[in-house]
Formats: structure tokens, C-alpha cells, sequence
């Protein structure tokens, strides 16, 4: 079932940059990446039935970066998941690039990057990016010049022939980033990709990341609880709550696209800051 | 080695490799100690019993040197296992039947591929298992339960079948040798199939990889370790499958052979230089295994 390469959404940077001032606003006139309607999401455990998404409505337009921002258990990776039909909605209709999300994944559109790297230990770094290339049939002429170009673009030149346990954690998660990006995927699906670093790195991966929204034009959808990250990350902040998980607030968050960490001292990214924090207390007053 | 936490340091002149060796150097020598014990004790009312039918006055020494040399003792002496060992071994050529080289020969070669057919068998059950649901459910028990028939009882049902079916010599001996052998590889080779984390597994199905790409750059990379573990258990387990495999044969070649013919006789030198042979074939196929 070789599918071949994928098919390669077309990437043009300037028109991403008209598009991201109307696209906060969340308008739908816009091909839409992702588009879900009344999605709720039960599962059965032995406990009796936990209700992880109640009739979750967002639209996602390209080329935006949405964060799900919410406290642990409001169903913020289980959204994520949906869309990378990881997981299947018990209700509601879900599209991604106009198809199902089951078609969006056989035709490899979009690239997930999970909380901890995965990288596999008996492959080195190089050929740990490689892996998806493998996978989806690219030559091995292509497969070479895409990870050297991917892992130069992560900072990780030079660590080619290491193996994973070499490396720090945040360079780990790098190469999965270099992993997710190598064939090239026009949606990135990030499930609290530094969550697990130090604030330093942190930092440092969250600008680069930006960097790379702003170069490639991708879509990005970004899980995170914390609030700076998510503010200073998002085109629009989806703020969530537990029990059931559902969207409480979509902040548009309208910074330039080529913004730097120095505006998180601005009042505009305290007064979004302000807004999330609010948005995530009345979800929990309502819980208690 | 725990001598080397001791806060000594270890003198220049004694090099690590005696010093490996020290703990089983001293392990052997105490174990022939007990083993020469053993045969005085066990051996000398035979001898006694020798002596007085005969009427000779004799010493304890007399008792102890008769016990370390009786033709058919009960529990032969190292040193005359050894002696048994060393003729058999070189004072006859390799094809005739009276060398323990050719009967090491004719179990090794079942082993050989006893082992190779187990191990493909168990590795094939492991990948259908871990593929396919039902398969789980179905196959386990029987696995399982085929391990629970005492292999002795079942050995001659094989002979006896495959040899109406007109296959007789090496194959039936290797194949109650795979069918002792395939089972620590299946159970081993499913869990190493299934030992990759879920993150792991999720990553594939995002580049929607197909089962046979996930078997190939993820399970089977994953179930390596588990696959030699298993395998050094399973060559050590086909050559006692071979070995008793070659007991209801009638005895023509093998160690099996040679065991049952020495318990028939009472050569009992024999007997146990043919076990000593089979424990030094065992740790020659897995010092082979872990040069590997």
C-alpha cells in the first residue's frame, strides 16, 4: 500500500502573510484546515463512561497556529488526537483539508509531534528522520537531502550519526520536529511538544518554531498549559475546560508573525495573557 | 567479580584474567571434592561387601582406593569419567561407533536443525499472534498446553508416526527437538513484538505505515534482544529434545544412545561420561550463541 510521496500542499509565504490578519478573526471564507462540528468524544473505561470532548466546535483556517490551552484532563490532547484520527469522535462531524480525518492521514497530510521525542533507539538521528521518508516511499537521493536539510533547519547538523540517548532531551525533540517536518506535511500537530524541557530551551525551541511557522506558512496546532507559550506562539487561543472538555474562549492573539520573546512585556500580550487566565478560572469556578 | 570492591587495590603482579577466574576455579574444585566424597561413601559397602565375600582382611585405605576404581561403581570417580571420556574421544576415529565423537556428531547435527526449524516455527507463531487477534486467543492455550505433555511420553508417538510416514533418522529427532525448542522463541518473539511503547506504534500509523513496514522498522528492530534471549534458552532446550528423542529410537547413535545403552549394561562410566559430553556440547552451543 505504497502510497508514494505525498501530495504536497503548495507553500507560498506572502500570501500566508495577507492572510494572517483577517484569519484571527476566525473568518470562515477561508479553506479551512480543520472543521468540527458539534464533536463530542466518550470513552468507556472501567470506572463508567468518561466524557473527554462535549460538542466541540472550531474551525482551524490555513496557515493559522491555534493553541489548546487548558488545565490537565479538558480533553485538549484528545481534540488533537481526533484530528489525527487517533482517536474516533462518538459524535459530530470532524473534517481536515475537507476530508475525514481517517482519508487526511492515509494521505499523510499532516505531521504529529508528541510530548516525549520517540525517537527509535537503535536508529541514529539521521536515520531516525529518514524513518517517515522510508515509510512513504521517497528515494534514497531525496531521503538524504531532506534530513540534512530538516535537521539543519532544527540546529541539529553535525549529530547526524549520533544515537538518540547521545543527545539532550531538547535535542531529541528537535530531530522529532526535523522528523515531523521531513515529508513535509502542510499541518503540524504538536501534543505539548516542550513540556517536558527546561524554560531556557523552552524559549529557544519556542522561537525557532515561530520562525518556522513563519517561513513555511504551515498550519500549526499546538497543545500547551502554559499561558505564556500560548500566547506568545497563537494566531488564536482556544481555551478549554474539564468534565466535559469543551471550548470555553477563542482568542484571536494578533501579534506580527515574525513577533521576538521581547513582546512579552508588551501590555497587548498581558491584556491576551489576562483574557486566557480568566477564561481558565470561569472553567473551573463552574466546575467546583 | 566482587572482589574488586574491596578498597585494596589489586596487586600488579596477579592479571585480571586469573582473577575472573578465581571464583570458578575454586566452584569446580569444590564440587570434585564433594564428587569424590560422594563416590567413597556411595561405592564402599559394594567394596566391602567384595572383600568380605572373599574372605580377605582389608584396611580403610584398601576400601578407598577400591571405591575410586570398581569396574561398575555406583557413582564412578572424576578421574575415571575423564579417563572414560579421553578414549572415547580420541582413541577411536571420528565414524566408528564406539567414539563419543561420533555420537556428539549424530545429536549435534539434530540439534542443529531442531533448532533451526523451532526457532522459524516459534518466530512465524510469534508474528501471526501478535497480527492477529483471534489467533492470540486461539493458539496460546494449545502452545501452552503442548509444553505441559512430558516430552518422553510423546517422543516414541513420533517416531513410531513418522516413521510409518516412511521419515526416520535425523528429521524425527529434530523435529521433537523444534518441538521443545520453538516454544521460549514464541513466547519471547510476541513479547518483543509487542514491547514497542504506544507512542511508538501511533507514530507509524500517522505516516499510516502498513503492518508489514511496522513489522520490519519497528517490531522486529524492538524484538532483537528478546529474540537472543530466547534463543539461548531454546539451543540448550533442542539438545535435550535430541537427546531424548534418541532414547526410544533403540539406541543405534547419539548420546541418547549411548545413555540408554550404558543404563542397559550398567557400564555406568559410560553413562556419565556421556552426560559430561552433552554439558560440554550445551555450553559449546551457547558460547557459539554469545560469540555471535
Amino acid at each position: 500500500m505504497d502510497l508514494g510521496p505525498s501530495p504536497q500542499a503548495s507553500i507560498n509565504p506572502n500570501e500566508n502573510a495577507e492572510r494572517k490578519a483577517t484569519a484571527a478573526g476566525g473568518a470562515c471564507s477561508l479553506a479551512l484546515t480543520v472543521d468540527a462540528r458539534g464533536v463530542s468524544l466518550t470513552f468507556h473505561t472501567r470506572d463508567g463512561e468518561v466524557q473527554a470532548l462535549a460538542n466541540v466546535d472550531l474551525q482551524i483556517s490555513d496557515g493559522d497556529f491555534v493553541s489548546f490551552i487548558g488545565p490537565s484532563g479538558c480533553g485538549k490532547t484528545t481534540l488533537l488526537r481526533v484530528i489525527a484520527d487517533l482517536e474516533r469522535p462518538t459524535k459530530g462531524t470532524i473534517l481536515v483539508n475537507g476530508v475525514t480525518p481517517e482519508q487526511a492521514r492515509l494521505r499523510r497530510q499532516y505531521g504529529y509531534i508528541f510530548q516525549a521525542p520517540a525517537l527509535y533507539p537503535w536508529r541514529t538521528i539521521e536515520r531516525n528522520v529518514m524513518l517517515p521518508l522510508e515509510i512513504m516511499g521517497f528515494d534514497a537521493r531525496e531521503r538524504r537531502e531532506r534530513t540534512e536539510r530538516y535537521l539543519k533547519l532544527v540546529n541539529l547538523s553535525g549529530f547526524e550519526r549520533k544515537f538518540p540517548w547521545q543527545l539532550s532531551g531538547g535535542m531529541q525533540q528537535r530531530a522529532s520536529i526535523a522528523r515531523a517536518l521531513s515529508f513535509d506535511p502542510a499541518l503540524l500537530l504538536m501534543d505539548e511538544p516542550f513540556g517536558a524541557l527546561d524554560e531556557i530551551v523552552r524559549d529557544h525551541l519556542n522561537e525557532q518554531l515561530l520562525r518556522l511557522w513563519d517561513q513555511t506558512g504551515k498550519t500549526v496546532v499546538f497543545v500547551t498549559h502554559s499561558i505564556p507559550e500560548a500566547v506568545f506562539l497563537s494566531s488564536k487561543i482556544v481555551v478549554m475546560s474539564p468534565r466535559p472538555g469543551r471550548i470555553i474562549d477563542i482568542i484571536p492573539c494578533d501579534f506580527p508573525r515574525d513577533r521576538t520573546l521581547e513582546i512579552r512585556e508588551t501590555p497587548e500580550f498581558l491584556k491576551i495573557a489576562q483574557r486566557v487566565r480568566a477564561g481558565l478560572r470561569s472553567g473551573h469556578s463552574y466546575d467546583e | 567479580m566482587t572482589s574488586s570492591a574491596l578498597a585494596l587495590p589489586r596487586p600488579a603482579w596477579r592479571p585480571a584474567f586469573v582473577a575472573e577466574r578465581i571464583p570458578v576455579v575454586v566452584v569446580v574444585a569444590i564440587l570434585i571434592v564433594l564428587w569424590y566424597l560422594a563416590a567413597i561413601l556411595m561405592n564402599a559397602p559394594q567394596v566391602r561387601d567384595a572383600f568380605e565375600r572373599n574372605e580377605v582382611k582389608y584396611t580403610l585405605s584398601d576400601v578407598i582406593t577400591g571405591t575410586l576404581s570398581a569396574e561398575r561403581p555406583l557413582v564412578p570417580a572424576p578421574h575415571q569419567v575423564v579417563e572414560n571420556l579421553v578414549e572415547t574421544v580420541f582413541d577411536y576415529p571420528p565414524d566408528s561407533p564406539r567414539s563419543l565423537v561420533y555420537h556428539s556428531w549424530v545429536t549435534l547435527s539434530a540439534t542443529a536443525v531442531g533448532f533451526a526449524i523451532g526457532a522459524l516455527f516459534g518466530i512465524v507463531l510469534a508474528v501471526l499472534i501478535v497480527h492477529m487477534r483471534t489467533l492470540e486467543k486461539s493458539l496460546l492455550p494449545w502452545i501452552i498446553c503442548s509444553q505441559m505433555v512430558p516430552v518422553l511420553a510423546l517422543a516414541p508417538i513420533f517416531i513410531v508416526v513418522l516413521g510409518a510416514i516412511g521419515l526416520q533418522g535425523l528429521l524425527p529427532k529434530s523435529i521433537i527437538s523444534a518441538y521443545l525448542c520453538f516454544f521460549p522463541i514464541a513466547i519471547g518473539m510476541v513479547k518483543g513484538f509487542t514491547s514497542p511503547d504506544p507512542l511508538q506504534i501511533e507514530l507509524m500509523r500517522t505516516w499510516s505505515a502498513t503492518p508489514r513496514q511496522v513489522l520490519w522498522k519497528l517490531r522486529w528492530p524492538s524484538a532483537v534482544p528478546y529474540l537472543f534471549a530466547s534463543l539461548k534458552v531454546a539451543i540448550t532446550i533442542s539438545l535435550v529434545g535430541a537427546i531424548v528423542a534418541e532414547l526410544p529410537t533403540g539406541g543405534e547413535a547419539g548420546i541418547g544412545a549411548r545413555l540408554l545403552a550404558g543404563s542397559y549394561y550398567g557400564q555406568t562410566i559410560q553413562i556419565w561420561a556421556a552426560l559430561l559430553a552433552s554439558a560440554i556440547l550445551a555450553s559449546g552451543l551457547l558460547a557459539f550463541r554469545a560469540a555471535r
